[in-house]
């Protein structure tokens, strides 16, 4: 069927079977290889996307369910040339390795720390009456429905760290 | 040009400690990052060639046994299907790594459930899977067949040639002061590498054309050989990025062979993906171990006797076992010593190589025991350890190349603050608080590779088929490219992945970066030689930094040096006598910081910290996350990562990742790896660096596990180190 998906701002024309995920059409049709099939079951995280400025696992997804939202992808992180804060503190501090969950963990970091700077809290948030500030254990937690399997936590926690203590970020760490 | 050294002697030299560009070693950020981090790498099922077709595997459901019938007819004419390929050489399973020939193939049988059955291929993705689902086999099931190492009647095979005795240790057991005498298990466990293996398959001209998830192309390249009974020269295999391996990608995979197949049939390029359970099937996994250690020592804590027994599975037909006891022989002392390896033939899924064979689970466990031998003998474990580091490779009688086992015990103990304290002693906040410490030990070997290194005016370019699962090989082969050249990392292009580029051994083993990296330091020598001989000086008095040649009072920019054309050399170096004179391996040391809940005997790690050696670092940045991703396993092999087999069938129960549990996020803590950055070992190659993707997990679990101990007091002799066996022991 005909499906017409806003892919990182561009608006994408697809002739889909029924039963394609929003993954696999971005991978197998919209040649936005970037998002990652991992396990296609929605355990994992590589093929985490934003959908409305959320994060979700697109293989969990069916594409005819996203016409009139706004889909970003990895692909649409940066600016042009210009890498987003993020995209460069994963680079700096090896926040991967093969780099195949990177996508979905730098797909789930944009997202989540826009959540974290509206308040909302984790499970392993100790205070739902005020601020709680993003400590390396928030990070993990928020973090941990993206695998990562050379296991570069550390680094990618340090990343979202140094990302989220940047100034002036869109991200608006301080709203 | 060439130049093809072998490794028979230690090098005389140390050649890259004299240059002048100060880029190897250096904490570097991985070249191919920016792609990584915008979705620009190109991984196995991502090229779509026009007309592509998706061939989806049909899994066997069982029984085991002999297929009569299918239901093929059917599934071909559902809707979008253009070939069913259900063939009798269909591969069976993955090729074990480094393994030049086929895997066995499926004839008209069954071994395993999960087997590939057959293969669908449709115009869409969705069509394939669909159709693939509804496949079925009549299959006549085999009897008496086992599912269980330890069940009556399985079929057990104690090879000669891997069983070992020197001295006496039942002597030595009867006489000792002190003995320990235990049984350990480990669990099953899977590679798990992030990408699902993959092939797009596409033949032109006669000529095959495979991109896929691959470790070892050189391998790969003839197994696809074999398999297809193709020329090499038919066939082209490219991995420019592979989304891990870990073993699990040493030899290829059922679905590369299967992609082949089935373009050929359709006359189309056909992307296979395996889905994510069918990798946890048809790949190899780790089998579990039942290992039995017996340790003997005098009253000043001197081992006098080692045993290490152990019994593994594997399907029939499969060459490998796991080499559980493969660094007993060697890490520490006593004159009298068994080794006992046993393989069951059971029809689970196929074992293989997975993240440090061997060591993972033998070294994890030999340093469980040496924890609870330490106890006995009321010593500090790193005293205890260190009293028994030995002096020669105790059982071939030959030196070590080095051995830096005090120095990162000593290196690690300082850096975490370690205290050797009594069990039971922290209970706060209703969490017991405990340490562990635990070695690192993994041998090292080196193994034919070749690569080659064009020269030119813009700067120098590497190429190999070696690959980068992650590895780090982009960045480091930049680097001592670029050092020896006096080349900045942006002026040199490493690319790999490509079997049409000289032959390294492959991403296995640890051989990869000294194998590797040495081919590269072999060819810049040579294009070393060209630029003093263009200068008139000798090469040892040149010194190249920064795109410029000075020797004495002489100094010119290399593009007035290279000819127009450029030069280009191949440096190709073998394994030789330096790996039977010495006794080569690298070296770590893990501690651990757990808490135990007092309630559940949930665990959760604290802090970790590891110091390691393996000769010289060629980038401090990748190493440690080598380093810190095997702390990663060490940590998931003790506390969370278990295959589990139905004792029935054999089938796989949890495999897929939300039932077998890898470390999460917040499973782990902020790891940290130290790299003993002066060493070097000149026995192990004129690079002097050694592997060290795996010594992180060659042990490293232990800490944990003997951390739990301290915790609460409660030994965990069977891993996962699960809430369920602590539970019950608790104080």
């Amino acid at each position: 069927m005909q499906v017409s998906l806003d892919i990182n701002g561009a608006s994408v024309a697809l002739d889909l079977d029924a039963r394609t995920t929003l993954l696999d059409a971005l991978r197998n049709h919209a040649g936005l290889t970037g998002s990652k099939k991992g396990c296609d079951h929605g355990q994992c995280g590589a093929c985490t996307v934003m959908v409305n400025g959320r994060r979700i696992n697109s293989c969990l997804t069916l594409a005819v369910m996203h016409e009139d939202d706004e889909i970003t992808t990895v692909e649409g992180l940066a600016e042009g040339n210009t890498l987003s804060p993020l995209q460069r503190a994963f680079i700096s501090h090896d926040g991967f390795q093969c780099g195949y969950c990177t996508p979905g963990q730098l797909c789930s970091a944009t997202a989540m720390l826009d959540e974290a700077a509206k308040g909302w809290p984790s499970n392993v948030t100790a205070d739902l009456e005020n601020a709680t500030p993003l400590t390396d254990e928030e990070i993990s937690e928020r973090m941990s429905g993206n695998i990562c399997r050379c296991s570069c936590y550390p680094g990618i926690v340090e990343a979202i760290r140094e990302a989220a203590d940047a100034p002036a970020q869109k991200t608006g760490a301080e709203a | 040009m060439t130049n093809e050294l072998t490794l028979d002697k230690k090098a005389d030299t140390r050649r890259l400690d004299e240059m002048a560009q100060g880029l190897l070693g250096t904490p570097m950020d991985r070249p191919e990052g920016v792609l990584k981090v915008t979705g620009k790498a190109i991984y196995a099922d991502e090229e779509r060639p026009s007309n592509l077709a998706y061939g989806y595997l049909v899994r066997a459901t069982g029984p085991i046994g002999r297929i009569v019938s299918t239901n093929k007819d059917e599934i071909a004419k559902m809707p979008g299907v253009v070939a069913v390929i259900e063939e009798a050489d269909l591969p069976r399973n993955s090729v074990q790594g480094a393994t030049p020939t086929a895997a066995p193939t499926r004839g008209d049988r069954i071994d395993y459930i999960g087997q590939p059955l057959a293969l669908v291929v449709a115009d869409g993705f969705e069509e394939a899977r669909h159709a693939a689902q509804a496949m079925t086999a009549v299959m006549e099931a085999d009897t008496g067949l086992h599912f269980d190492p330890e069940a009556p009647g399985a079929s057990i095979e104690t090879p000669e040639a891997k069983q070992a005795s020197q001295g006496d240790l039942d002597a030595a057991m009867a006489s000792a002061a002190f003995t320990l005498d235990e049984e350990y298990h480990t669990s099953s466990m899977h590679s798990a590498a992030m990408e699902p293996h993959a092939t797009i398959a596409e033949w032109k001209d006669g000529k095959l054309t495979m991109r896929g998830a691959y470790q070892m192309l050189k391998f790969n390249q003839k197994s696809v050989s074999d398999a297809l009974d193709l020329d090499l020269s038919q066939i082209r295999l490219l991995s420019p990025f592979v989304g891990g391996g870990f073993g699990s990608k040493l030899g290829i995979a059922p679905e590369a062979i299967a992609a082949a197949l089935a373009s050929k049939a359709v006359g189309r390029p056909v992307s296979v993906a395996m889905h994510r359970r069918q990798v946890f099937e048809t790949t190899t996994h780790r089998s579990a171990t039942k290992q039995k250690v017996r340790l003997a020592a005098d009253k000043d804590g001197k081992l006098i006797g080692v045993g290490h027994d152990n019994l593994v599975y594997n399907l029939p037909g499969e060459k490998f076992s796991e080499p559980t006891t493969q660094a007993t022989p060697f890490t520490y002392a006593g004159e009298n010593r068994v080794i006992g390896h046993h393989i069951a033939r059971l029809h689970r899924p196929a074992a293989g190589s997975v993240r440090a064979p061997g060591e993972a689970v033998g070294a994890t466990v030999f340093e469980m025991a040496m924890d609870e031998m330490a106890e006995k003998l009321d010593l500090d474990p790193i005293e205890f350890r260190v009293r028994n580091i030995p002096d020669l490779d105790p059982s071939k009688g030959i030196p070590f190349s080095e051995n830096r086992m005090e120095a990162v015990l000593r290196d690690g103990a300082e850096r975490f603050g370690w205290k050797h304290t009594k069990p039971k002693q922290r209970l706060e906040d209703g969490w017991w608080i405990g340490t562990g410490v635990a070695a690192a030990v993994r041998v090292n070997m080196m193994s034919e590779t070749s690569a080659r290194v064009r020269l030119t005016q813009d700067g120098a370019v590497v190429e190999t088929d070696m690959t980068d699962i992650g590895t780090g090989t982009y960045a480091i082969l930049t680097q001592v490219a670029g050092e020896l050249l006096g080349l900045p990392a942006n002026r040199v292009e490493t690319r790999l992945g490509d079997s049409d580029f000289p032959k390294a051994f492959g991403s296995g083993g640890s051989v990869g970066a000294s194998s590797s990296g040495t081919a590269v330091y072999l060819a810049c020598m040579e294009l070393r030689q060209n630029i003093a001989a263009a200068l008139g000086v000798e090469e040892t008095d040149l010194t190249l930094k920064d795109g410029r040649a000075i020797s004495g009072n002489v100094a010119k920019p290399l593009t007035e040096i290279v000819p127009g054309e450029g030069w280009s050399a191949t440096g190709t170096v073998k394994g030789g006598k330096a790996g039977s004179l010495v006794r080569q391996a690298t070296w770590g040391s893990c501690f651990a910081e757990v808490a135990v809940n007092a309630v559940t005997g949930e665990t959760r790690v604290r802090r970790m910290l590891g110091s390691f050696a393996a000769g010289r670092i060629l980038n401090e940045k990748t190493a440690k996350s080598q380093c810190i991703g095997g702390m990663t396993w060490g940590l998931g092999m003790a506390l969370h990562e278990e295959l589990v087999h139905d004792p029935r069938d054999g089938h796989m129960v949890n495999r897929d990742l939300a039932e077998y549990h890898v470390p999460a996020n917040l499973d782990v803590p902020q790891i940290e790896a130290h790299l003993l950055m002066e060493d070097r070992d000149d026995w192990a190659n004129p690079v002097q660096a050694k592997g060290i993707g795996e010594l992180g997990i060659s042990g490293t679990g232990a800490a944990v596990i003997n951390a739990i101990y301290n915790a609460c007091g409660v030994r965990i002799r069977s891993l996962p180190g699960t809430l369920d066996k602590i539970l019950a022991e608790l104080p």
